[in-house]
């Protein structure tokens, strides 16, 4: 297992370094000028001149390409402009915010979409199969940004049940201790209960739109590979020899159609993460998305190439986390790494 | 009966009415002021390269000038606003002009900064030393109130501090009242500045001031918390203790929190949101004409098809202004159109109001249809993409075709920077309100990016320059009539409309105060 983890790691190296030359040569070539657009409102050519020269933005790219990995080696991603903070403190305070909101929403989503799925599969051409359908079509052709208003719309503005949309906690809350960066699990480890119970109640809204939003690829996938599984030799081997409906399609179809179904668990997870910008401007949320889009439309380098290594790198991880489930799922997988 | 499912259902609806108690053992609320903004202070030192607007915010409240601006009364009520010449002393208990008027002499007031030293002369001069030598910005807004060297800052003793002139200016006294030459506590600065004698990195993430306010905790592009500085002795001590200023990006959500009185103060909304809160009544918008402020259509005299005047006047004949100011400010601003005699004031409406066969008969005089580009920045698209329509409309009656073009914020700069584009829409606006300080950014001879139409003459140059170091009123006013009367006929820039600076907030909040930086001045605001 651990060889295969290794060999793994191994692979991933160059597509990293690709990934630090591509993402340094895209921002570079955005259009757009940096030095412009801080030197604030009344800005003399000379003030620009100033500011480019303090940013390092007029030697020529090789010598800024060297510098970074230079500073990257380090473990230093750079200064972000637009927060005026270290690209990696910044990230570290934000990449959990929007790990637990993403994390929450799946967890919703695979509530919801996975015994949706299966029971589609099984009942075929019932009234489940045609709910899971109209879910699945509604939650992908709702934009996330309407169901987020909506959510918002209705359950605070008309109902007044949810609180406020401010972020993560209410205004007066207080944050617990550090330890995670999840807030419900570090409320839980402080046993700070008034607060875990605010930052649940903060979370809930942007969860469910998120969940909304990725119902439709699991529940569709999991639909799917449980019927190529039902239709499988091994499930007629397994009703022929008397095994109750239950035993078979709990034990012996689910798991089965489980290979699928967890990559595409990965492929949302991931694009979740950081593709969810306009949850986040909706709900306040200060996440990692949102602070990418941000620092693009300033053309603040650093925040971007460091944004993409880190999404890149955790891409790499979360794959390789999929590939050891695999063989958990499947042990004919585990062999062959 | 407690069943596994009503279990879940309480689990699951208790967050959601828990928010009340939540919210009664917090420090009083009363006491406590909601601000939701778009987004936050990038830095907490003004002066500092790369500061985001809201920064100004910050040095207004945790910092000291010498001087500031004296409330006057918005005539429309809500609150107060600024009159340029009328200052007050904020660090400085008094000052006097010297009989020459090339020097001013400031007593400092017992003043204690954030650390309990006192503020002398040697932390004002520190100060001012750095805002004219620190480069970027915070220079740039010093030498136009003509300071610029060191030299003119002097310690005369503990409590006595003078500035020499260079030039007689009538913009430097005010210009010691913006939000740039705040007064910083010069030993802490240094002393934990290293190898920087500016201490750039430690003021961008410390404040080391005397003023109303100290930071009590600063996540950038999250949220800011401000509490009362009770040794202020600066001014009347403010009522609100503690103000939490929150990033909400989204304008529909900072609505929301308005409307159900979730959050008490809201800048920055789309102004349809505020023409809408205003009509709904239930909380109070607050709007102040922006001085200084105008939208424009800047049209470039050096390239392309409006270096002929004729059609720069067209353009000023059709322009739609009542549309405009409907359908894309929803009546929050100042139309400035159909002007009549010259005033010595600025913005001022032009002789121009919308009149398609004049436009049309000077189109056919200069030579009859063409195409062209009309560029706006993507950042102001909710006020500009409506404009830069509605003027597209206007102008393909008088053969005019024209093609929208929205710059990315980024790129916007590096745009106007080229001086080539045909058509610019754009909203400039001064801290400093004066008519010439106006033109000397956006059509003086300098060639300043602002002047985004490239204008050079000679003879405005000479009227500008006149009127700003001008001797006496009089002179003053008759230079600033000549070059209003030059520049209504040369319309290198169109104005639209002056737009109004709005505030939202709750019936419960008061004492409005309107600064040229455009942020929230917590020192005068009242809550209950």
């Amino acid at each position: 297992m651990l060889r295969m983890i290794g060999a793994r790691l191994l692979t991933t190296v160059p597509s990293v370094i690709g990934v630090i030359i591509v993402t340094f040569l895209l921002t570079r070539v955005l259009p757009g000028d940096t030095a412009a657009y801080f030197a604030g409102p009344a800005a003399t050519p000379q003030a620009i001149a100033e500011i480019r020269n303090k940013l390092g933005l007029d030697r020529p790219l090789p010598q800024q390409f060297v510098s970074y990995v230079t500073a990257l080696v380090k473990g230093d991603l750079g200064q972000s402009l637009t927060t005026g903070q270290s690209v990696i403190s910044d990230i570290s305070a934000r990449l959990p915010a929007s790990a637990e909101l993403t994390l929450v929403g799946l967890l919703l989503a695979m509530a919801v979409a996975l015994p949706l799925g299966v029971l589609a599969a099984v009942k075929q051409g019932s009234w489940v199969d045609h709910l899971c359908r109209i879910v699945a079509t509604a939650g992908v052709s709702l934009p996330v940004f309407f169901t987020g208003l909506l959510l918002v719309y209705v359950f605070y503005f008309i109902l007044g049940w949810s609180p406020a949309p401010l972020g993560r906690l209410d205004v007066f809350a207080s944050e617990p201790p550090r330890i995670t960066g999840l807030l419900l699990i570090d409320t839980l480890v402080a046993r700070d209960f008034e607060t875990f119970r605010s930052a649940f109640a903060q979370l809930i809204l942007p969860a469910l739109t998120l969940a909304i939003f990725s119902l439709a690829p699991i529940t569709r996938m999991t639909r799917a590979s449980m019927l190529a599984v039902l239709g499988a030799d091994f499930v007629r081997t397994a009703r022929a020899s008397g095994l109750s409906n239950t035993k078979v399609i709990g034990t012996y179809a689910f798991r089965n159609a489980m290979l699928p179904v967890v990559t595409t668990l990965g492929m949302v997870f991931s694009f979740l993460l950081g593709a969810n910008v306009l949850v986040e401007k909706v709900f306040a949320w200060p996440g990692i998305g949102s602070y990418a889009v941000e620092a693009l439309i300033a053309s603040d380098y650093a925040p971007i190439q460091g944004f993409v290594l880190i999404m890149a790198i955790m891409y790499v991880a979360l794959n390789l986390l999929i590939d050891v489930l695999y063989g958990v799922i499947d042990p004919r997988v585990r062999l062959e790494g | 009966m407690i069943t596994r499912r009503s279990v879940v259902a309480a689990g699951l609806s208790a967050p959601l009415v828990i928010q009340g108690t939540a919210r009664a053992q917090a420090p009083s609320r009363s006491e406590t002021l909601l601000l939701v903004q778009e987004y936050g202070p990038n830095s907490l030192d003004m002066q500092g390269i790369g500061a985001s607007q809201p920064v100004n915010g910050v040095a207004l409240n945790c910092y000291d000038r010498l001087l500031r601006f004296k409330p006057v009364p918005i005539p429309g009520g809500g609150g107060n606003t600024i009159a340029m010449g009328e200052l007050e002393g904020e660090l400085a208990e008094s000052w006097q002009l010297a009989s020459d008027g090339m020097s001013c002499t400031f007593k400092l007031r017992d003043a204690t900064f954030h650390s309990g030293r006192k503020v002398t002369a040697k932390d004002v001069k520190w100060s001012l030393d750095r805002a004219v030598s620190i480069g970027g910005f915070a220079t740039t807004q010093m030498n136009a109130g003509s300071l610029e060297k060191p030299e003119q800052f002097v310690v005369v003793d503990d409590k006595t501090f003078r500035v020499d002139f260079i030039r007689k200016d009538k913009m430097t006294l005010p210009n010691l009242a913006v939000t740039i030459p705040f007064i910083f506590d010069s030993e802490l600065a240094i002393k934990n500045g290293g190898d920087d004698p500016w201490a750039k990195e430690y003021l961008k993430n410390n404040i080391a001031g005397s003023g109303a306010y100290k930071v009590e905790s600063w996540k950038p592009g999250v949220e800011t918390i401000y509490v009362r500085n009770d040794a202020w002795t600066c001014g009347k001590l403010p009522q609100l203790r503690r103000i939490i200023a929150r990033d909400i990006a989204s304008p529909s959500t900072r609505r929301a929190l308005m409307e159900r009185g979730d959050a008490d103060v809201s800048y920055g909304l789309p102004p349809k949101d505020f023409k809408d809160l205003l009509d709904a009544g239930k909380v109070n918008v607050v709007g102040v004409p922006i001085p200084n402020g105008v939208w424009g259509c800047y049209l470039n005299t050096q390239v392309g098809p409006f270096k002929d005047v004729r059609l720069r006047q067209a353009v000023a004949w059709v322009m739609p202004y009542e549309k405009i100011l409907q359908a894309s400010l929803f009546g929050r601003g100042v139309d400035m159109s159909g002007g009549t005699t010259p005033k010595v004031a600025w913005p001022q409406p032009f002789p121009y109001k919308t009149d398609t066969a004049k436009a049309k008969a000077l189109v056919d005089a200069a030579g009859g249809p063409f195409s062209t580009t009309l560029y706006f920045d993507a950042g102001n698209a909710t006020v500009a993409e409506p404009m830069a329509v509605l003027m597209k409309e206007a102008l393909a009656t008088i053969g005019i075709t024209v093609e929208i073009n929205k710059v990315p914020g980024a790129n916007f700069r590096t745009e106007i920077a080229k001086k080539t584009n045909p058509m610019v829409l754009n909203r400039f606006a001064g801290w400093l309100d004066y008519p010439d300080y106006y033109l000397f950014w956006t059509m003086h001879g300098n060639n300043s990016i602002f002047n985004i139409a490239a204008y050079q003459n000679p003879a405005l140059d000479k009227l500008v320059d006149a009127a700003r170091f001008a001797p006496d009123k009089a002179s003053y006013d008759a230079n600033v009539i000549d070059f209003i009367k030059l520049v209504n006929n040369e319309v290198p820039m169109v104005p639209i409309n002056q737009p109004t600076h709005d505030v939202a907030m709750q019936k419960s909040i008061g004492g409005y105060q309107f600064q040229p930086c455009r942020e929230p001045d917590f020192r005068y605001l009242t809550k209950g």
